[in-house]
């Protein structure tokens, strides 16, 4: 009820007020011309007093300040930004000094482990020259001792056939004709015996 | 104070009378409050000005702050050809806000709730814009009397009315803001009344009412200072840009 009744002086009062600005009653002390000279003098004078110290001193140096203010974070950005830079630029020289390296020391295995080869083939060749050498000598001593084996052998023979034919008949027989006899055997059998 | 809500409104003389020729210019209450607020606002943006530093202080942010929002409104309403009228239009805006303001706090004057100050105030930008206009574009401003792509049956019938809206500019300015906050801070004290009448029985719905209100005027005191300024440049737009 009470809320009711003050809703609706609310609404009066609205009404009253404005139906006061319609009528331009006497009630309004702004419609007073008393003052109005006064008021405008001194509105004048202190908005003039504002503006011209606004204008010529304080914004100015705000406008300064703010400018400043922009310019400087601009700058840091911008020193971030190279030093930024620069870091990444010393990243990639490192990157490139590792990876250069690495190259050198491949290069580095690469020519000592042919250098190796080609050492332990030269020792290998020489050895292998000896070794043949050798073989040829043993070969030539063998093919000496194998010629000299077959007349020796035939000597041998020869000689115990005279002394065998000298206990069997009691004769000496010519050791020409023994001999030419061993020759055609062993010419014949010598395959047998020398295994050539 | 005296219960008819309209006596916060009387202007009365304070020290004693000044004339200038016949005019009397005597220091009044209200003048006392234009002093206050323009020194309020001078002493703050100086203190704000001060010194720069990177990371600034509340009331560097404070002045820096209106500094930006008043020339971001600019730029957004009248381009930027209208940077050369910052200043005027940054100190129109503070001078209406703090007057505006500092009637919020009881016992004072509201310079801004009456009618011939703000008339003032409305005239300097009405004027002001109309010379503009005419610097700019010499005779050619008259074209904003005459919109594009009207048939030209209805163009005396435009033309005039054109004519009339501009000339109510000052008039419907300055009458907003003063209606604004003379309505406002009548009904303030029509409910500061109603918690004395009505006691301590019935006086705590007005006094929540006057709470409520209170924090509405603020609004309405920041938001006639913004309107005042806003519509200011869109003026200016019109005398700079002449496209209507």
């Amino acid at each position: 009820m009470i809320k009711k009744i003050f809703f609706q002086l609310i609404f009066f009062n609205l009404f009253f007020l404005k139906e006061v600005f319609a009528a331009e009653s006497g009630g309004m002390p702004q419609l007073n011309p008393e003052f109005w000279i006064s008021q405008i003098f001194w509105l004048t004078l202190t908005f003039g007093i504002l503006y011209i110290v606004l204008s010529k001193l304080i914004l100015p140096k705000i406008s300064v300040n703010l400018e400043l203010r922009k310019s400087q974070i601009q700058e840091n950005i911008e020193a971030a930004e190279k030093q930024r830079e620069s870091s990444e630029a010393k990243l990639k020289e490192y990157d490139d000094i590792i990876s250069k390296s690495k190259l050198e020391a491949n290069n580095i295995f690469k020519e000592a482990r042919e250098n190796v080869v080609k050492e332990i083939n030269a020792k290998k060749e020489t050895l292998d020259k000896q070794i043949d050498k050798e073989i040829k000598k043993v070969e030539q001593e063998i093919n000496l001792l194998r010629k000299g084996a077959s007349e020796k052998i035939n000597k041998i023979a020869i000689e115990t056939t005279s002394e065998l034919l000298v206990k069997l008949i009691g004769t000496e027989v010519n050791n020409s004709s023994i001999s030419a006899i061993v020759d055609d055997l062993s010419k014949r059998n010598g395959d047998k015996y020398y295994g050539n | 104070m005296a219960a008819n809500p309209m006596t916060q409104f009387e202007v009365y003389r304070i020290g004693p009378e000044i004339k200038l020729g016949a005019f009397d210019i005597s220091f009044t209450n209200a003048s006392l409050f234009m002093v206050i607020s323009s020194l309020a606002i001078l002493v703050i943006f100086n203190l704000g000005s001060k010194k720069n530093s990177l990371l600034p202080n509340k009331i560097q942010l404070l002045a820096e702050l209106s500094y930006t929002f008043v020339s971001k409104m600019i730029s957004d309403t009248a381009g930027s050809k209208a940077k050369p009228y910052f200043s005027f239009i940054f100190s129109l805006f503070m001078f209406v806000l703090f007057c505006n303001i500092f009637g919020m706090i009881p016992y004072t004057f509201t310079v801004t709730s009456h009618i011939i100050v703000t008339f003032v105030l409305a005239a300097f930008v009405f004027i002001g814009v109309t010379i503009i206009g005419f610097i700019k574009h010499g005779i050619g401003y008259l074209k904003l009397f005459v919109p594009s792509g009207v048939p030209i049956v209805l163009l005396p019938l435009i033309v005039v009315i054109e004519i009339i809206s501009y000339l109510s500019r000052p008039i419907s300015l300055s009458v907003r803001l003063f209606a604004n906050m003379m309505a406002g801070h009548t009904m303030m004290k029509v409910f500061g009344g109603f918690v004395i009448s009505l006691g301590v029985v019935g006086g705590w719905l007005p006094l929540s009412f006057s709470v409520a209100l209170t924090g509405l005027e603020i609004l309405v005191a920041f938001l006639q200072a913004y309107v005042f300024a806003i519509l200011t440049c869109i003026y200016l737009n019109d005398a700079l840009n002449l496209h209507h």
